[in-house]
């Protein structure tokens, strides 16, 4: 062992700075101990406790700076000894000022922060319900994008809510859009006069970057959870949704998104909508179109059709230019079908969707079962369908990668890839497959490189067989992604992109109801 | 149900009308409430011999030979064990006492009066630095000091105290306030402030210059010794506020270098306590590490109790590092513990906060309710006895003492 | 109406919980602020339900 140091005449510190140094010194590598001292008779005693007095300190006065170093041999000392030097001008140089005072709850923060409007709740569900209410009770809107909020916490805020004429966007909500800022899961788009009211995340980020993509723009995008369109929570937060649309000056078309809604939800935002006079669109995804007409609303069967129609209503074309246009990209579609599945084997038979958007991997089945007949998955809209494994493909299969079974302990799969990478892989080694079929859904909280993580994936999936893939991307050119690399990274690695899930899930219809391409 | 926030405003209220003044000082046997001749006072919440930590043995030791009534360590450890000698905490006589705090019926201390309530609270004088009673040392020349302060110092200081017709506490804190204290682990500028009142004092009525000298510089070579006068201060504030039906204030923490315990205002004189850690972060003077270091311990957590010590920290730049970072850390420091208060001592200011009030009124509701504890800017002592102070850091009290007190209130008044 | 209010106002979120969030309103020019949460009572059930008594929830 080794102890070497050196004295700094005049210079001073002070004794929080020293030890400060010293403890951050005794972790040099080769240090055992460091000490950093002014040479007063009491700290040249405690040297000389710890065999660090060297001679040359003994005459060291109090204006006089000790550097001790112990280390394991005479390198490490002197070595050690420089770098503990180091360590002290560096400490003379820290003058940032460390971040602003973070408050500690709801009510400090509205104390910092006066003008607040909107609170964004992703705590544990066990909490959420306490938060919420805090947030209700100040008079502030809030979104609540926990899920697993007890059943009675979730009406109860809701139900405040409604009364309060404030905003309740959840829980289980994924994405809202308000006043042009993405909150949750959301895209950047264009600002316009389509307020849309949606019931599903993905659904609603589909809708509102199409609709951004074809020139049209949003001025409210409410989300309301998937839960709330429920018969126990009776569409509390969708409806206190709708009639903010109702009565915003700046919204003009109305387009609303969600799963079938139970039958007396239905009935009350019919009755909503009976002094409503703004046209309005609804994507009830699988619902019977002669329902939604009756309670006032134009039908929309896809996300897709959802956001087109609204885009005309919004730019005044007419219905019967809309249905032309319609007609000529379907043609298309058809076409690239056929090219397409010449390249098939005759043993490649089955779709596999493996799916990060929920409301996606819903869309994709309700179109798909007219077209290809039963499809296996672990949220299948027949339940004699559900997958034994939702790790095992069988036949046709849709998978929701954001169901709980793969996302205990994980990131969302909108943010994590690995699990679907792996899969992708496993689909493409089955020679039975025909079609890998893959959602990426881009915009603020979602992973930022899916273009380096996914597109290697989906080159080694083209070399391990012969699957078709089939990518859909949803984001705009606004999004932190850059969409444009995105989907010329994936379309050189070999896959077939769209940028419309309704397009490309019938796109994967046609190619199936025609495998040999005739 | 009891309105609890109408009783914490009264808690609040009383706590800041204090008119804390050393007005004296006596011998414990006669002037602290309750001592008695085979008593020994300690800190923190009541505690047995055989679970006592290693300082606290040690001053209980020294404080035996002190006495005279042992001779030896092992004389004392015996008569300590017998049962023959009463421990209590410091609290429960009106008294206060940092690290092991240990009053003897020899003892002089020091006696606050709070007139706007007509309690008072008594403590030790600050014995300096290192080999101490309070950090366990009983060595001979601990106990000859001991001997010096009783005989020289105490009567020295108490005719100055008296000759000035006593000394107003709370204009010392406060301007020290403004010195860079925060009146539990930084003292210098109320240290410096007391000599600058008391010397002239004791020039006038002590004749021995050789003992005005020694006086003066025993207390410049002790930044701490107002501290023992600022716990007194922050304890004859604070026992009125006890005992105010429905209040959830805190009105003590103290600990023992076992246990940590908390007493609320609603809840009488209930002890909720909790084992005592040893401070997570902490900077260790050189040659020592956390595997030296005693649990906390002290009833010193009195400051932060009425709003100084680490609840001031925004006001004390120069042990700010103490928090792990810069003057900024430790204002936000200070605005954290806004929230778990009921309000403001406008007596007592931050200058960095455009001299707003300290947080003061420790609400138990809002601990539990925010998860957020309350912080302690604390001196470490060393595990073994007598070793003296090795380090000092920033510790959070324990969780558990203030879920009992809700568990115990919600019982009490819901 | 206050929806109508928070429409025509300029948008400032108090988040709580995930960071990103707070990240993705900054990136795009809006008003953010932080709440450094922790759970009330530790997480802890019994206590939380007597405070919730206490508080009259």
């Amino acid at each position: 062992m080794v102890a070497k140091g050196v004295i700094k005449k005049g210079e001073y510190f002070d004794s929080v700075t020293l030890m400060l140094v010293a403890r951050d010194a005794s972790k040099i590598d080769g240090v055992i101990d460091a000490t950093i001292v002014m040479g007063t008779a009491q700290n040249k005693s405690i040297l000389e406790m710890s065999e660090m007095l060297l001679d040359e300190f003994r005459n060291a006065s109090d204006n006089d700076l000790i550097i001790a170093v112990k280390a394991k041999n005479e390198a490490a000392a002197v070595s050690g000894l420089k770098s503990t030097q180091d360590l002290l001008e560096r400490s003379r140089q820290k003058t940032t000022d460390s971040s602003e005072y973070m408050p500690k709850s709801i009510e400090s923060a509205f104390k910092v922060l006066p003008g607040a409007n909107m609170v964004i709740i992703s705590v544990a569900g066990k909490y959420a319900a306490e938060e919420a209410m805090k947030a209700l009770q100040h008079d502030l809107h809030v979104m609540i994008f926990s899920d697993n909020v007890p059943k009675d916490k979730t009406l109860e805020i809701k139900k405040l809510g409604r009364e309060k004429g404030l905003l309740v966007m959840g829980p289980d909500c994924g994405t809202a859009i308000i006043n042009g800022a993405p909150l949750g899961f959301a895209n950047v788009v264009n600002r316009g006069d389509i307020g849309i009211v949606s019931a599903a995340g993905t659904g609603l980020q589909e809708v509102s970057s199409i609709i951004s993509n074809e020139g049209g723009g949003i001025s409210q995008g409410i989300g309301t959870g998937g839960i709330d369109m429920k018969k126990d929570f009776g569409g509390l937060s969708f409806l206190t949704g709708l009639e903010a649309l109702i009565a915003d000056p700046q919204t003009k078309i109305i387009t609303l998104i969600s799963k079938p809604p139970h039958p007396e939800v239905l009935e009350r935002i019919g009755e909503v909508l009976k002094t409503n006079k703004k046209p309005v669109v609804a994507a009830f995804l699988g619902a019977d179109p002669a329902l939604v007409k009756s309670i006032g609303a134009i039908p929309a069967s896809s996300l897709e059709e959802a956001a087109l129609l609204s885009v005309s209503l919004s730019k005044d074309v007419s219905m019967e230019q809309f249905n032309k246009e319609i007609k000529e990209s379907e043609n298309k579609l058809k076409e690239l079908a056929k090219g397409l599945a010449k390249q098939l084997q005759p043993e490649q038979k089955y779709l596999r969707g493996l799916f990060q958007g929920g409301t996606l991997a819903y869309e994709t089945q309700v179109i798909l079962k007219d077209m290809i007949g039963e499809i296996n998955s672990n949220v299948p809209l027949d339940p004699t369908l559900k997958l034994a494994d939702s790790w095992r493909s069988v036949g046709h299969t849709v998978v929701d990668l954001g169901e709980d079974e793969f996302t205990v302990g994980r990131p969302h799969p909108q943010i994590d890839f690995s699990l679907r990478n792996k899969r992708i892989l496993e689909e493409a080694r089955d020679k039975s497959v025909a079609i890998i079929y893959l959602d990426v859904v881009i915009g603020h909280g979602t992973n930022l490189n899916p273009g380096e993580e996914l597109a290697p994936v989906i080159s080694e999936a083209r070399n391990a067989g012969n699957a078709l893939i089939i990518v859909t991307v949803t984001g705009t050119d606004r999004d932190p992604q850059n969409k444009h690399k995105i989907v010329k990274m994936y379309k050189d690695a070999g896959a077939i992109v769209l940028e419309r899930n309704a397009s490309a899930s019938r796109l994967a219809g046609y190619i199936l109801q025609n495998p040999r391409g005739n | 149900m009891v309105d609890m926030d109408k009783a914490n405003k009264e808690a609040l209220r009383r706590l800041v009308s204090a008119t804390p003044k050393l007005v004296g000082m006596g011998k414990a046997i006669d002037v602290v409430p309750g001592m008695k001749k085979n008593m020994l006072l300690h800190s923190g919440p009541p505690v047995t011999w055989d679970r006592m930590c290693g300082p606290m043995k040690g001053g209980v030791i020294a404080a035996l030979i002190y006495e005279g009534m042992a001779h030896t360590k092992e004389e004392a450890e015996t008569l300590a064990a017998s049962g023959q000698i009463e421990f209590s905490p410091c609290h429960h006589h009106q008294a206060v006492g940092p690290m092991a705090g240990i009053v003897s019926p020899s003892m002089p201390v020091y006696i606050i009066e709070n007139a706007a309530f007509g309690n008072k609270s008594y403590a030790t004088m600050n014995e300096g630095l290192g080999k101490v009673l309070r950090m366990g040392a009983y060595s001979p020349d601990v106990i000859e000091r001991l001997k010096w302060m009783e005989e020289v110092l105490y009567p020295t200081l108490d005719r100055a105290i008296r000759f000035l017709d006593g000394m107003d506490m709370k204009s010392i804190i406060a301007q020290a306030l403004h010195m860079g204290d925060e009146l539990h682990n930084r003292n210098r500028g109320a240290t410096s402030l007391f000599y600058r009142a008391i010397a002239p004092a004791i020039v006038r009525t002590t004749s021995d210059p050789l003992v005005i000298e020694k006086v003066l510089r025993f207390i410049d070579g002790n930044d701490h010794t107002f501290l023992n006068l600022s716990m007194a201060t922050a304890k004859a504030s604070l026992d009125p506020a006890r005992n105010i039906e429905g209040s959830t204030m805190v009105v003590c923490m103290a600990r023992n270098g076992t246990d940590f315990g908390i007493q609320v205002s609603g809840l009488g004189d209930e002890w909720f306590t909790a084992p005592a850690e040893v401070p997570p972060n902490a900077l260790y003077f050189a040659g020592f590490t956390k595997d030296d270091a005693n649990p906390d311990i002290g009833d010193s957590s009195i400051m932060e109790t009425a709003g100084l010590g680490g609840f001031a920290i925004g006001a004390a730049p120069a042990i700010v590092q103490f928090t792990g970072g810069t003057p900024k850390d430790a204002l936000n420091k200070t605005l954290s513990m806004y929230e778990i208060t009921i309000g403001e001592n406008t007596a007592y200011q931050v200058p960095y906060l455009n001299f707003r009030g300290t947080p003061t009124g420790i609400d138990v509701r809002l601990v539990v309710e925010k998860g957020l504890l309350p912080f302690i800017d604390t001196g470490i002592a060393h595990k073994n006895p007598g070793v003296g102070q090795v380090g000092a850091g920033l510790v959070d009290a324990p969780m558990e003492v203030f879920k009992k007190a809700i568990i115990a209130f919600s019982k009490k008044y819901a | 109406m206050k929806t109508l209010d928070l429409f025509t106002s300029e948008l400032k979120v108090i988040n709580v919980g995930l960071t990103s969030f707070k990240e993705s309103l900054e990136q795009e020019g809006f008003k953010v602020i932080q709440v450094d949460w922790r759970p009330p009572a530790g997480g802890d059930e019994e206590v939380m339900e007597a405070l919730r008594k206490l508080m009259g929830k």
